[in-house]
Protein backbone atom coordinates (compact mmCIF):
# COMPACT_ATOMS: atom_id res chain seq x y z
CA UNK A 1 0.00 0.00 0.00
CA UNK A 2 2.86 2.97 0.73
CA UNK A 3 4.32 0.94 -2.35
CA UNK A 4 1.91 2.09 -4.66
CA UNK A 5 1.29 5.93 -1.99
CA UNK A 6 5.12 6.51 -3.17
CA UNK A 7 5.01 4.94 -6.45
CA UNK A 8 2.47 7.62 -7.71
CA UNK A 9 3.46 10.62 -5.75
CA UNK A 10 7.48 9.81 -7.82
CA UNK A 11 5.34 9.23 -10.88
CA UNK A 12 3.21 13.06 -10.47
CA UNK A 13 6.30 14.79 -9.38
CA UNK A 14 8.07 13.29 -12.24
CA UNK A 15 5.29 14.21 -14.86
CA UNK A 16 4.93 17.62 -13.19
CA UNK A 17 8.85 18.03 -13.52
CA UNK A 18 8.30 17.36 -17.58
CA UNK A 19 5.56 19.54 -17.63
CA UNK A 20 7.04 22.69 -16.50
CA UNK A 21 10.31 21.97 -18.34
CA UNK A 22 7.70 21.89 -21.34
CA UNK A 23 6.20 24.90 -20.80
CA UNK A 24 9.74 26.67 -19.66
CA UNK A 25 10.54 26.08 -23.12
CA UNK A 26 7.40 27.37 -25.09
CA UNK A 27 7.68 30.00 -22.32
CA UNK A 28 11.54 30.89 -23.33
CA UNK A 29 10.56 31.38 -27.07
CA UNK A 30 7.19 32.88 -27.09
CA UNK A 31 6.75 35.05 -24.38
CA UNK A 32 7.77 39.06 -25.96
CA UNK A 33 10.43 40.32 -23.60
CA UNK A 34 14.11 39.46 -22.56
CA UNK A 35 12.62 39.84 -18.76
CA UNK A 36 9.50 37.85 -19.27
CA UNK A 37 11.90 35.32 -21.49
CA UNK A 38 13.87 35.37 -18.22
CA UNK A 39 10.76 34.27 -16.02
CA UNK A 40 10.14 30.74 -18.38
CA UNK A 41 14.44 30.03 -17.68
CA UNK A 42 14.27 30.49 -14.24
CA UNK A 43 11.61 28.41 -13.53
CA UNK A 44 12.72 25.63 -16.02
CA UNK A 45 15.83 25.99 -14.25
CA UNK A 46 14.67 25.79 -10.28
CA UNK A 47 11.34 24.60 -9.95
CA UNK A 48 11.68 21.72 -13.01
CA UNK A 49 15.04 20.38 -12.08
CA UNK A 50 13.63 20.05 -7.95
CA UNK A 51 10.58 18.76 -9.29
CA UNK A 52 11.94 15.86 -11.22
CA UNK A 53 15.06 15.51 -8.37
CA UNK A 54 12.18 14.69 -5.60
CA UNK A 55 10.70 13.02 -8.17
CA UNK A 56 13.82 10.58 -8.33
CA UNK A 57 13.93 10.49 -4.92
CA UNK A 58 10.54 8.80 -4.14
CA UNK A 59 11.66 6.30 -6.92
CA UNK A 60 14.66 4.93 -4.50
CA UNK A 61 14.65 3.97 -1.53
CA UNK A 62 18.44 3.83 -1.16
CA UNK A 63 19.66 5.55 1.85
CA UNK A 64 22.65 6.90 -0.06
CA UNK A 65 21.13 7.63 -3.51
CA UNK A 66 18.50 9.71 -1.66
CA UNK A 67 21.25 11.59 0.05
CA UNK A 68 23.26 12.35 -3.18
CA UNK A 69 20.19 13.37 -4.44
CA UNK A 70 19.49 16.01 -1.86
CA UNK A 71 22.70 17.47 -2.08
CA UNK A 72 22.12 18.04 -6.10
CA UNK A 73 18.64 19.41 -5.07
CA UNK A 74 20.03 21.95 -2.44
CA UNK A 75 23.10 23.04 -4.95
CA UNK A 76 20.32 23.19 -7.76
CA UNK A 77 18.25 25.18 -5.68
CA UNK A 78 21.41 27.77 -4.58
CA UNK A 79 22.61 27.75 -8.13
CA UNK A 80 19.73 28.45 -10.60
CA UNK A 81 18.11 31.21 -8.92
CA UNK A 82 21.40 33.30 -8.21
CA UNK A 83 22.26 32.49 -12.18
CA UNK A 84 18.61 33.94 -13.06
CA UNK A 85 19.12 36.81 -10.48
CA UNK A 86 22.66 37.51 -12.43
CA UNK A 87 21.82 37.39 -15.72
CA UNK A 88 18.38 39.47 -15.05
CA UNK A 89 20.94 41.84 -13.04
CA UNK A 90 23.22 42.06 -16.11
CA UNK A 91 20.96 42.87 -18.46
CA UNK A 92 19.60 45.80 -16.21
CA UNK A 93 22.77 47.11 -15.80
CA UNK A 94 23.60 46.76 -19.30
CA UNK A 95 20.18 49.57 -20.17
CA UNK A 96 18.18 46.72 -21.26
CA UNK A 97 14.43 48.51 -20.73
CA UNK A 98 11.29 45.92 -19.96
CA UNK A 99 9.10 46.04 -22.67
CA UNK A 100 6.16 48.34 -20.33
CA UNK A 101 2.35 48.82 -21.26
CA UNK A 102 3.20 52.50 -22.74
CA UNK A 103 4.05 52.40 -27.00
CA UNK A 104 6.36 54.98 -26.72
CA UNK A 105 9.34 52.33 -25.30
CA UNK A 106 9.83 50.06 -28.84
CA UNK A 107 13.08 48.70 -27.22
CA UNK A 108 11.93 45.79 -25.70
CA UNK A 109 13.87 43.51 -27.50
CA UNK A 110 17.83 43.28 -27.36
CA UNK B 1 26.50 35.66 -38.31
CA UNK B 2 28.54 38.66 -36.89
CA UNK B 3 27.55 38.74 -33.39
CA UNK B 4 30.77 37.08 -31.84
CA UNK B 5 29.08 37.03 -28.43
CA UNK B 6 26.58 34.70 -30.33
CA UNK B 7 29.47 33.09 -31.89
CA UNK B 8 31.10 32.32 -28.47
CA UNK B 9 27.82 30.93 -26.48
CA UNK B 10 26.86 29.04 -30.29
CA UNK B 11 30.35 27.15 -29.83
CA UNK B 12 29.30 26.43 -25.88
CA UNK B 13 25.89 25.08 -26.56
CA UNK B 14 27.89 22.94 -29.13
CA UNK B 15 29.90 21.67 -26.70
CA UNK B 16 27.02 20.77 -24.13
CA UNK B 17 25.63 18.78 -27.03
CA UNK B 18 28.07 16.79 -27.95
CA UNK B 19 28.57 15.95 -23.77
CA UNK B 20 25.25 14.77 -23.87
CA UNK B 21 25.79 12.90 -27.39
CA UNK B 22 29.03 10.90 -25.22
CA UNK B 23 26.83 10.39 -22.82
CA UNK B 24 24.00 8.39 -24.57
CA UNK B 25 27.15 6.54 -25.91
CA UNK B 26 27.81 5.63 -22.33
CA UNK B 27 31.45 7.13 -22.58
CA UNK B 28 30.87 9.26 -19.15
CA UNK B 29 34.38 10.42 -18.68
CA UNK B 30 34.49 11.71 -21.97
CA UNK B 31 31.27 13.80 -21.54
CA UNK B 32 32.03 14.53 -17.81
CA UNK B 33 35.68 16.08 -19.48
CA UNK B 34 33.88 17.73 -22.59
CA UNK B 35 31.38 19.68 -20.45
CA UNK B 36 33.48 21.19 -18.34
CA UNK B 37 35.97 22.18 -20.72
CA UNK B 38 34.37 22.57 -24.10
CA UNK B 39 31.38 24.29 -22.20
CA UNK B 40 32.27 25.89 -19.42
CA UNK B 41 36.11 27.37 -19.67
CA UNK B 42 35.96 27.26 -23.41
CA UNK B 43 33.04 29.50 -23.38
CA UNK B 44 34.17 31.58 -20.60
CA UNK B 45 37.73 32.01 -22.34
CA UNK B 46 36.05 32.99 -25.35
CA UNK B 47 33.50 35.68 -23.84
CA UNK B 48 36.78 37.16 -21.77
CA UNK B 49 38.22 37.71 -25.40
CA UNK B 50 35.13 39.25 -26.72
CA UNK B 51 35.02 41.31 -23.67
CA UNK B 52 38.23 42.82 -24.78
CA UNK B 53 37.96 42.95 -29.07
CA UNK B 54 34.62 44.01 -29.61
CA UNK B 55 31.11 42.60 -29.91
CA UNK B 56 31.10 42.27 -33.90
CA UNK B 57 33.53 40.58 -36.74
CA UNK B 58 34.51 42.98 -38.78
CA UNK B 59 32.59 42.77 -42.89
CA UNK B 60 34.15 40.79 -45.04
CA UNK B 61 34.24 42.69 -49.00
CA UNK B 62 34.39 39.32 -51.03
CA UNK B 63 31.49 36.40 -50.83
CA UNK B 64 34.02 33.36 -49.86
CA UNK B 65 33.18 31.32 -52.58
CA UNK B 66 36.73 29.35 -52.88
CA UNK B 67 36.99 28.73 -49.36
CA UNK B 68 32.82 27.39 -49.64
CA UNK B 69 33.74 24.87 -52.20
CA UNK B 70 36.76 23.59 -50.65
CA UNK B 71 34.80 22.75 -47.66
CA UNK B 72 32.06 21.01 -49.44
CA UNK B 73 34.55 18.89 -51.18
CA UNK B 74 36.78 17.74 -48.39
CA UNK B 75 33.23 17.02 -46.43
CA UNK B 76 32.10 15.11 -49.03
CA UNK B 77 35.11 12.95 -49.32
CA UNK B 78 35.14 12.58 -45.70
CA UNK B 79 31.43 11.20 -46.24
CA UNK B 80 32.50 8.95 -48.61
CA UNK B 81 35.73 7.78 -46.49
CA UNK B 82 33.42 6.82 -43.84
CA UNK B 83 31.48 4.24 -45.88
CA UNK B 84 34.16 2.19 -45.92
CA UNK B 85 34.31 1.90 -42.01
CA UNK B 86 32.55 -0.47 -39.47
CA UNK B 87 29.45 -0.02 -38.00
CA UNK B 88 29.30 1.60 -34.88
CA UNK B 89 30.45 -0.94 -32.16
CA UNK B 90 30.84 -3.79 -34.55
CA UNK B 91 32.52 -6.51 -32.83
CA UNK B 92 35.15 -7.57 -35.72
CA UNK B 93 36.08 -3.86 -36.41
CA UNK B 94 39.68 -3.65 -36.46
CA UNK B 95 39.79 -0.99 -33.68
CA UNK B 96 37.89 -3.26 -31.48
CA UNK B 97 40.18 -6.29 -31.64
CA UNK B 98 43.66 -5.06 -31.56
CA UNK B 99 44.68 -3.84 -28.02
CA UNK B 100 41.14 -3.45 -26.44
CA UNK B 101 40.35 -6.51 -25.39
CA UNK B 102 43.65 -7.25 -23.35
CA UNK B 103 42.77 -3.96 -21.58
CA UNK B 104 39.41 -5.05 -20.96
CA UNK B 105 40.19 -8.29 -19.53
CA UNK B 106 43.51 -7.44 -18.15
CA UNK B 107 42.69 -4.42 -16.49
CA UNK B 108 41.73 -5.34 -13.42
CA UNK B 109 44.01 -7.67 -12.37
CA UNK B 110 47.25 -5.61 -13.77
CA UNK B 111 46.21 -2.58 -12.58
CA UNK B 112 43.62 -2.95 -9.89
CA UNK B 113 41.19 0.27 -11.02
CA UNK B 114 37.93 -0.33 -11.10
CA UNK B 115 37.66 2.52 -14.07
CA UNK B 116 38.92 1.47 -16.95
CA UNK B 117 39.14 4.66 -18.95
CA UNK B 118 41.20 5.82 -15.89
CA UNK B 119 43.95 2.66 -15.89
CA UNK B 120 43.72 3.47 -19.96
CA UNK B 121 44.22 6.80 -19.44
CA UNK B 122 46.89 7.15 -16.64
CA UNK B 123 48.41 3.83 -16.86
CA UNK B 124 48.51 1.76 -20.38
CA UNK B 125 48.52 4.91 -22.39
CA UNK B 126 50.91 7.45 -19.72
CA UNK B 127 52.89 8.39 -22.67
CA UNK B 128 49.81 10.30 -24.50
CA UNK B 129 48.32 11.46 -21.07
CA UNK B 130 52.00 13.23 -20.58
CA UNK B 131 51.91 14.43 -24.33
CA UNK B 132 48.30 15.91 -23.26
CA UNK B 133 49.33 17.48 -20.04
CA UNK B 134 52.67 18.84 -21.66
CA UNK B 135 50.78 20.77 -24.85
CA UNK B 136 48.40 22.00 -21.67
CA UNK B 137 51.71 23.16 -20.13
CA UNK B 138 52.60 24.88 -23.37
CA UNK B 139 49.71 26.57 -24.26
CA UNK B 140 50.13 28.53 -20.46
CA UNK B 141 53.70 29.41 -21.10
CA UNK B 142 52.19 31.19 -24.60
CA UNK B 143 49.91 32.95 -23.20
CA UNK B 144 52.14 34.31 -20.40
CA UNK B 145 54.95 35.08 -23.34
CA UNK B 146 52.67 36.64 -25.51
CA UNK B 147 50.25 38.62 -22.89
CA UNK B 148 52.40 39.70 -19.62
CA UNK B 149 53.08 42.98 -19.16
CA UNK B 150 55.18 45.11 -16.75
CA UNK B 151 54.32 46.77 -13.89
CA UNK B 152 50.93 48.22 -13.98
CA UNK B 153 51.93 52.32 -14.46
CA UNK B 154 49.89 54.81 -11.33
CA UNK B 155 47.12 54.98 -13.13
CA UNK B 156 45.72 52.05 -12.16
CA UNK B 157 44.41 52.66 -8.50
CA UNK B 158 41.53 54.60 -10.12
CA UNK B 159 40.76 51.51 -12.06
CA UNK B 160 40.90 49.30 -9.25
CA UNK B 161 38.78 51.36 -7.10
CA UNK B 162 36.45 51.60 -9.69
CA UNK B 163 36.24 47.77 -10.24
CA UNK B 164 35.39 47.39 -6.45
CA UNK B 165 33.07 50.18 -6.34
CA UNK B 166 30.79 48.64 -8.66
CA UNK B 167 31.86 45.26 -7.58
CA UNK B 168 29.31 46.56 -4.48
CA UNK B 169 26.26 46.30 -6.68
CA UNK B 170 26.75 42.19 -6.66
CA UNK B 171 25.63 41.38 -3.41
CA UNK B 172 23.25 38.57 -3.52
CA UNK B 173 25.63 36.84 -6.18
CA UNK B 174 28.78 37.66 -3.80
CA UNK B 175 27.02 35.99 -0.84
CA UNK B 176 25.62 33.00 -2.79
CA UNK B 177 29.28 32.43 -4.17
CA UNK B 178 30.68 32.92 -0.80
CA UNK B 179 28.87 30.06 0.37
CA UNK B 180 29.42 27.89 -2.50
CA UNK B 181 33.43 28.25 -3.68
CA UNK B 182 34.63 26.18 -0.62
CA UNK B 183 32.03 23.36 -2.05
CA UNK B 184 33.33 23.55 -5.21
CA UNK B 185 36.68 23.40 -4.34
CA UNK B 186 36.05 20.34 -2.11
CA UNK B 187 34.11 18.74 -5.24
CA UNK B 188 37.01 19.68 -7.11
CA UNK B 189 39.20 17.63 -4.85
CA UNK B 190 36.50 14.75 -5.57
CA UNK B 191 36.72 14.22 -8.31
CA UNK B 192 40.39 14.49 -8.64
CA UNK B 193 40.85 11.52 -6.25
CA UNK B 194 37.06 9.46 -7.34
CA UNK B 195 39.01 9.44 -10.89
CA UNK B 196 40.02 5.25 -10.06
CA UNK B 197 36.45 4.28 -8.82
CA UNK B 198 33.96 6.44 -11.12
CA UNK B 199 34.00 9.31 -13.55
CA UNK B 200 36.77 11.68 -12.81
CA UNK B 201 40.39 12.13 -13.05
CA UNK B 202 43.19 15.04 -13.07
CA UNK B 203 41.80 16.85 -15.72
CA UNK B 204 38.22 17.31 -15.05
CA UNK B 205 39.09 18.38 -11.34
CA UNK B 206 42.07 20.85 -12.33
CA UNK B 207 39.68 22.37 -14.32
CA UNK B 208 36.45 22.52 -11.51
CA UNK B 209 39.18 24.15 -9.20
CA UNK B 210 40.30 26.38 -12.09
CA UNK B 211 36.45 27.38 -12.24
CA UNK B 212 35.85 28.06 -8.72
CA UNK B 213 39.40 30.24 -8.57
CA UNK B 214 38.19 32.37 -11.79
CA UNK B 215 34.49 32.87 -9.90
CA UNK B 216 35.92 34.36 -7.08
CA UNK B 217 38.11 36.74 -9.53
CA UNK B 218 34.98 37.51 -11.53
CA UNK B 219 32.96 38.54 -8.38
CA UNK B 220 35.53 40.28 -6.45
CA UNK B 221 37.82 41.98 -8.81
CA UNK B 222 40.78 41.33 -10.76
CA UNK B 223 43.26 43.35 -7.96
CA UNK B 224 41.68 41.53 -4.88
CA UNK B 225 41.93 38.18 -6.72
CA UNK B 226 45.46 38.71 -7.37
CA UNK B 227 46.19 39.58 -4.30
CA UNK B 228 44.96 35.72 -2.76
CA UNK B 229 46.40 33.97 -5.79
CA UNK B 230 49.83 34.87 -5.91
CA UNK B 231 50.57 35.03 -9.65
CA UNK B 232 53.83 33.80 -9.42
CA UNK B 233 53.15 31.11 -7.07
CA UNK B 234 50.57 29.81 -10.06
CA UNK B 235 52.92 29.80 -12.09
CA UNK B 236 55.74 27.87 -10.32
CA UNK B 237 52.63 25.05 -9.95
CA UNK B 238 52.26 24.99 -13.90
CA UNK B 239 55.42 23.82 -13.59
CA UNK B 240 55.41 21.14 -10.62
CA UNK B 241 52.70 19.35 -12.04
CA UNK B 242 54.30 18.53 -15.37
CA UNK B 243 57.24 17.90 -13.23
CA UNK B 244 55.61 15.59 -11.17
CA UNK B 245 54.14 13.99 -13.69
CA UNK B 246 57.90 13.25 -15.60
CA UNK B 247 59.53 12.37 -12.09
CA UNK B 248 57.39 9.86 -11.78
CA UNK B 249 58.76 8.44 -15.49
CA UNK B 250 61.68 9.38 -14.41
CA UNK B 251 61.46 7.48 -10.69
CA UNK B 252 60.25 4.64 -12.98
CA UNK B 253 63.18 4.57 -14.90
CA UNK B 254 65.26 4.99 -11.63
CA UNK B 255 63.62 1.66 -10.49
CA UNK B 256 64.62 -0.49 -12.90
CA UNK B 257 61.39 -0.29 -15.37
CA UNK B 258 60.18 1.38 -18.62
CA UNK B 259 59.99 5.04 -18.33
CA UNK B 260 56.29 5.34 -16.67
CA UNK B 261 56.30 1.73 -15.84
CA UNK B 262 54.81 1.94 -12.42
CA UNK B 263 54.91 -1.57 -11.49
CA UNK B 264 58.15 -1.34 -10.24
CA UNK B 265 57.22 2.17 -8.24
CA UNK B 266 56.37 -0.58 -4.93
CA UNK B 267 56.99 -3.99 -3.51
CA UNK B 268 53.18 -5.09 -5.38
CA UNK B 269 52.77 -4.06 -8.73
CA UNK B 270 49.26 -3.82 -8.12
CA UNK B 271 50.40 -1.27 -5.06
CA UNK B 272 52.82 0.58 -8.06
CA UNK B 273 50.34 0.72 -10.38
CA UNK B 274 47.66 2.69 -7.44
CA UNK B 275 50.70 5.18 -6.63
CA UNK B 276 52.03 5.96 -10.10
CA UNK B 277 48.06 6.82 -11.12
CA UNK B 278 47.11 8.56 -8.05
CA UNK B 279 51.08 10.91 -8.27
CA UNK B 280 50.25 11.13 -12.34
CA UNK B 281 46.83 11.88 -11.59
CA UNK B 282 47.95 14.71 -8.70
CA UNK B 283 50.27 16.19 -11.06
CA UNK B 284 47.44 16.68 -14.31
CA UNK B 285 45.09 17.81 -12.03
CA UNK B 286 48.13 20.69 -10.33
CA UNK B 287 49.21 21.69 -14.16
CA UNK B 288 45.80 22.06 -15.48
CA UNK B 289 44.04 23.94 -12.75
CA UNK B 290 47.06 26.36 -12.52
CA UNK B 291 47.11 26.77 -16.43
CA UNK B 292 43.79 27.76 -16.63
CA UNK B 293 43.88 29.86 -13.88
CA UNK B 294 47.26 31.28 -15.57
CA UNK B 295 44.82 32.17 -18.94
CA UNK B 296 42.35 33.88 -17.37
CA UNK B 297 44.23 36.09 -15.39
CA UNK B 298 46.16 36.84 -18.42
CA UNK B 299 43.19 37.39 -20.98
CA UNK B 300 41.26 39.54 -18.16
CA UNK B 301 44.11 41.38 -16.66
CA UNK B 302 44.39 42.80 -19.88
CA UNK B 303 40.44 44.14 -20.79
CA UNK B 304 41.20 47.67 -18.45
CA UNK B 305 45.03 47.21 -20.28
CA UNK B 306 43.56 47.51 -23.76
CA UNK B 307 40.99 50.14 -22.68
CA UNK B 308 43.36 52.52 -21.52
CA UNK B 309 45.34 52.13 -24.22
CA UNK B 310 42.73 53.22 -26.67
CA UNK B 311 41.41 56.39 -24.18
CA UNK B 312 45.17 57.71 -23.94
CA UNK B 313 45.76 57.22 -28.47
Amino acid sequence: MMDMVIDISSALCLLLGSFLCLSGGVGIIRFPDFYTRMHGAGVTDTLAASMILIGLMLQNPDAIVILKLVMILLMTLFISPTASHAIAKAAINSGLLPLLDNKENKDGES
Amino acid sequence: MKDLFAVAMLSGIYGLLSASLFVTMDAVDVAFTEASVGAGISTLLMLTTVAMTGRSENTVRHKPVLALVVVFVTGALLIYGTLDMPYFGDVQAAANLHVAPRYIQDSFQEIGVDNIVTSVLASYRAFDTFGEVVVIFTAGIGVLALLTFTRRPKGDTEINSLNDSMHEQYLIVRIVSKILIPFILLFALYVQFHGDFGPGGGFQAGVIFAAAIILYAMLFGMSVARRVINQSFVQLFAAVGVLTYGSVGVASMLNGGNFLDYDVLSDDPVAGQHLGILLIELGVGIAVATVVIIIFFNFAGRIGFSKREGNKE
